[in-house]
C-alpha cells in the first residue's frame, strides 16, 4: 500500500474525476494568481503530469514513504474509547505516527521530488501549527535545499516547539506580523516571496488550496491515507467504514482520507471545521458553515468574509485550523452534499484531547481533537456493530503548552 | 473613443509620455483621499490609478499594504471608492481613472452590477491583479458591455509564447510589471525595459505603461523614454505616510506634500523625450 496512485476512476460519473482542465471542481478552484506567477503555475502543472506518469518518480516516492516516513501508518482499534462512548467501533488511522508527527510529510516528499525535477534550488512554505513547516524543513534537510518558512507571529508564539524544530532542521523561520499573524498572513507573505523569486523558488503549499494544480496534487499525495485505511479496514472488519471523519482547516488530511471513499455511497463522510468560540460568536474558522464563495490565495472557494468581500480573521485554538478558507474540492463536495461538514468548538476539542489521552494513551494534536469531538457526539447513538474511521492526523506534543494554558496549568 | 484612448492619443500628438500616479482610495481617510484625487490632474497626473483596498493584497509590498490597512480602518469599500470617483467626475470630465485591486471585493459586489456602477461612476478601466487571462471570463464580458477597458498585466515571466494570450482581450493600455516582485521593492534597469518593451510593442498597438519599482522623477523619465507611461505608487504613498501624525491621521501639509511629489514627477516626465 505504498504507492501514491493518481485515482483512476472507471466511471465518467465518478466523484473522483476532478478537477477539470481549468483546475475547477464545479465552480470552485481555478488559477487566480498574478500574471508573474501564471507561467510558473502552468509549468508546475506540466511537470506534475509528467512526473505522475514516470514510474521512477513513483518508485522513489514509495521508497521514501516506506523507509523514511514509516508507511503504511497503522490502523488502530480504539477499543477503550469505543467502550467509554458506548456505541460504534472507532478506528484511528494513525498518521500521527509518521516521521515528523503528522500527515504533512506525505505531501512534502511528493512536492520536493517535483521541485527537484523542475530544477528549483530554493523552497518556501507557509505554516500555521508548524506541522507543515516542520515537514517542509525536514524534506529540505534531506534533499539539501535551502528553506524559508513563513509563519504568523501569533502562531510562532503558540507553537514554539515547532519553531525551534524548524530552526534545528536548518530552515529560516520568517515571522509575519500582518493581520492576526496566523496562517492566512503567512500564505500572503509566501506568495509575495514566490513572486519575487519565481525563477529559482518552489512554493511547497501544505494544503489542498491555492491555485491549480496544488489542490489536485496535494490531494493525490495525501490520498495514500484513505487508500491504506480502506485496505486495512477491509482486513480488520471485512468491510467499509460506516462513517469516516476528519478535521478541516485547509483540508488536506480530510481530502486524503475522503477521496478514496467518494464513490462508495454507503460511507458517510464528515469533515469537522473549527467552530472556535462558537459558530455565531464571530470568532470561528468554519468557512463552510459561516462563509460564502469568493477568491483568495489563488482559488475560488468558501471564505469567511464581510459584506464588502473583505476577508475576516479566523479564530481557532488550533493554529492548523485557523484559516478563513478551505480547499476548493471541499467546497464542491459541500455543495454536492457528498460530504457533511460540521464544526467543533475550542472547548469541545479540548475535552476530546483529554478523552483521547486518558482512554487510549495517545496525545492527539488539537487539529484531530476536533474530529474526535465530533466522533464523541455521534458514536454513542450508533449500534455497536457500526464502524467509524477517524484520521488521527497529528500528534499533540506541540500543543501541550496551549492545552496547559487553557487548563490553568503553569509548566 | 474612450477617455483612456483619447488621453493617450492627445499625448502622442504632443509627443510625450504619461504620468500615472497611484493612490489607495480612503488613505488615510475619505476626505484627504478625495482632496488628493481632486488635486492630481492640476499637479500633472495624465491618468489616475486608484487602489481599491483589500485585506489580503498579495502582490503588494509593505508600503501599499500599510496604505490598505489605513484605508480599511477609515471605512474603505468598493462602493465607497465608486462614490469617490463619482464626486471626482463632477469636476473633471477628462482625466481617465483606472481602478486597480483584487478580485474578491468585485465578486462580492457582483461582477455585472459592479461593471455597470463603475462605468456610471466615471471609471474608465480596471486592473485586477489576481485575474489572469485564464480566468478573465468572470469579469471581462461585463466590463466590455459597460464600456470599461480591462488592462492586463504583462510580467517579465510572460514569455513570447504566452504573450499573445495575455494581450488578446486587453484594452486601454498594457501594464508592464517591470520586475518579478511585489510593489515598491526592486526597480527594473533601463536595459531590462529596453529588452522587454519592444517585445510587447511588436504584438500590440496599445500604449504600454510600466509600473512596480518606478520611484523617482529620473526613473519616471527613463520609463517614458522607452514606454508610453510611468505608474508611480509606493514612493508617493511613502510621502503620504511620512506626512501623517503618529496615529495615522493627516496633518495640514499632507495633501500638499503628496501633490508636490506628483508635480516633480510630472515635470520630469514632461521633460523626457517622447516614447517611440
Amino acid at each position: 500500500m505504498n504507492e501514491i496512485p493518481r485515482p483512476q476512476p472507471a466511471s465518467p460519473n465518478s466523484l473522483r474525476n476532478g478537477p477539470d482542465q481549468r483546475g475547477r471542481f464545479g465552480a470552485f478552484g481555478g488559477r487566480f494568481v498574478a500574471e508573474t506567477l501564471m507561467p510558473l503555475v502552468l509549468d508546475l502543472e506540466a511537470a506534475y503530469e509528467n512526473a505522475r506518469r514516470d514510474p521512477a518518480f513513483r518508485t522513489e516516492l514509495d521508497d521514501l514513504l516506506t523507509h523514511y516516513v514509516g508507511r503504511p501508518s497503522p490502523l488502530w482499534h480504539a477499543s477503550r474509547l469505543s467502550a467509554v462512548l458506548g456505541g460504534a467501533r472507532i478506528y484511528f488511522k494513525r498518521d500521527e505516527l509518521n516521521h515528523t508527527g503528522a500527515h504533512k510529510i506525505n505531501n512534502c516528499l511528493g512536492q520536493i521530488l517535483l521541485a527537484r525535477r523542475m530544477g528549483k534550488t530554493r523552497i518556501i512554505a507557509e505554516t500555521g501549527a508548524g506541522q507543515h513547516g516542520v515537514a517542509t524543513a525536514t524534506v529540505c534537510a534531506l534533499f539539501g535545499l535551502p528553506c524559508t518558512v513563513y509563519m504568523g507571529t501569533t502562531d510562532i508564539e503558540r507553537q514554539k516547539p515547532n519553531v525551534f524544530r524548524m530552526k534545528l532542521l536548518g530552515a529560516e523561520v520568517s515571522p509575519v506580523s500582518a493581520g492576526a499573524g496566523t496562517l492566512k498572513d503567512a500564505m500572503n507573505e509566501a506568495l509575495r516571496d514566490w513572486v519575487a523569486n519565481v525563477r529559482n523558488t518552489y512554493y511547497l503549499i501544505g494544503t489542498v488550496a491555492g491555485p491549480h494544480p496544488y489542490p489536485m496534487l496535494v490531494r493525490d499525495f495525501q490520498s495514500v491515507i484513505g487508500e491504506e485505511a480502506k485496505a486495512q479496514l477491509r482486513q480488520a472488519e471485512g468491510r467499509l467504514p460506516d462513517v469516516a471523519v476528519a478535521c478541516i482547516g485547509g483540508g488536506s488530511n480530510a481530502m486524503g482520507l475522503f477521496h478514496p471513499f467518494l464513490d462508495d455511497p454507503s460511507v458517510r463522510l464528515i469533515g469537522v471545521e473549527a467552530a472556535g468560540k462558537g459558530l455565531d460568536s464571530g470568532l470561528t474558522a468554519a468557512s463552510l458553515s459561516r462563509g460564502r464563495p469568493g477568491v483568495l490565495h489563488g482559488n475560488c472557494t468558501y471564505l469567511l468574509q464581510d459584506d464588502e468581500g473583505q476577508i475576516r480573521e479566523a479564530h481557532s485554538i488550533s493554529a492548523g485550523l485557523d484559516y478563513p478558507g478551505i480547499g476548493p474540492e471541499h467546497s464542491w463536495l459541500h455543495d454536492l452534499g457528498r460530504v457533511e461538514y460540521v464544526a467543533a468548538t475550542d472547548e469541545e476539542a479540548l475535552a476530546a484531547f483529554q478523552l483521547c489521552t486518558r482512554t487510549e494513551g495517545i496525545i492527539p494534536a488539537l487539529e484531530p481533537a476536533h474530529a474526535l469531538a465530533h466522533v464523541a457526539k455521534i458514536a454513542p447513538a450508533m449500534e455497536k456493530d457500526r464502524v467509524i474511521l477517524m484520521n488521527l492526523c497529528g500528534r499533540g506534543d506541540k500543543d501541550i503548552f496551549t492545552v496547559a494554558e487553557h487548563l490553568g496549568v503553569t509548566l | 473613443m474612450s477617455r483612456i484612448a483619447a488621453r493617450f492619443a492627445a499625448l502622442r500628438r504632443v509627443g510625450r509620455g504619461a504620468l500615472i500616479p497611484f493612490l489607495e482610495a480612503f488613505d488615510p481617510d475619505r476626505e484627504t483621499s478625495a482632496a488628493l484625487l481632486a488635486g492630481l490632474p492640476a499637479a500633472g497626473a495624465d491618468l489616475i490609478e486608484i487602489g481599491v483596498p483589500f485585506t489580503d493584497p498579495m502582490a503588494d509590498g509593505p508600503i501599499i499594504q500599510a496604505a490598505g490597512r489605513r484605508a480599511l480602518r477609515a471605512g474603505a469599500s468598493l462602493r465607497g471608492t465608486l462614490a469617490m470617483v463619482r464626486a471626482f467626475r463632477t469636476a473633471d470630465p477628462e482625466t481617465p481613472v483606472i481602478l486597480m485591486g483584487y478580485l474578491n471585493p468585485i465578486l462580492s459586489y457582483g461582477p455585472e452590477p459592479f461593471a455597470r456602477d463603475a462605468a456610471a461612476s466615471g471609471v474608465d478601466g480596471l486592473i485586477v491583479v489576481d485575474l489572469p487571462a485564464e480566468e478573465s471570463d468572470l469579469l471581462v464580458p461585463f466590463a466590455t458591455r459597460s464600456g470599461l477597458d480591462v488592462i492586463r498585466l504583462v510580467a517579465p515571466t510572460t514569455d513570447d509564447r504566452r504573450l499573445p494570450k495575455v494581450l488578446e482581450g486587453s484594452s486601454g493600455f498594457v501594464y508592464y510589471v517591470s520586475i518579478t516582485g511585489i510593489t515598491g521593492t526592486k526597480s527594473a534597469t533601463v536595459a531590462e525595459l529596453s529588452a522587454n518593451i519592444p517585445r510587447i510593442r511588436r504584438l500590440t498597438e496599445l500604449p504600454i505603461a510600466v509600473g512596480f519599482g518606478v520611484k523617482t522623477p529620473a526613473q519616471a523619465a527613463e520609463v517614458v523614454s522607452i514606454a508610453d507611461a510611468a505608474v508611480v505608487a509606493s514612493s508617493l504613498i511613502a510621502t503620504l505616510a511620512a506626512s501623517l501624525d503618529e496615529k495615522g491621521h493627516p496633518l495640514p501639509g499632507t495633501v500638499a506634500r503628496v501633490l508636490a511629489d506628483v508635480a516633480a514627477l510630472a515635470r520630469s516626465v514632461r521633460g523626457a523625450r517622447a516614447a517611440a
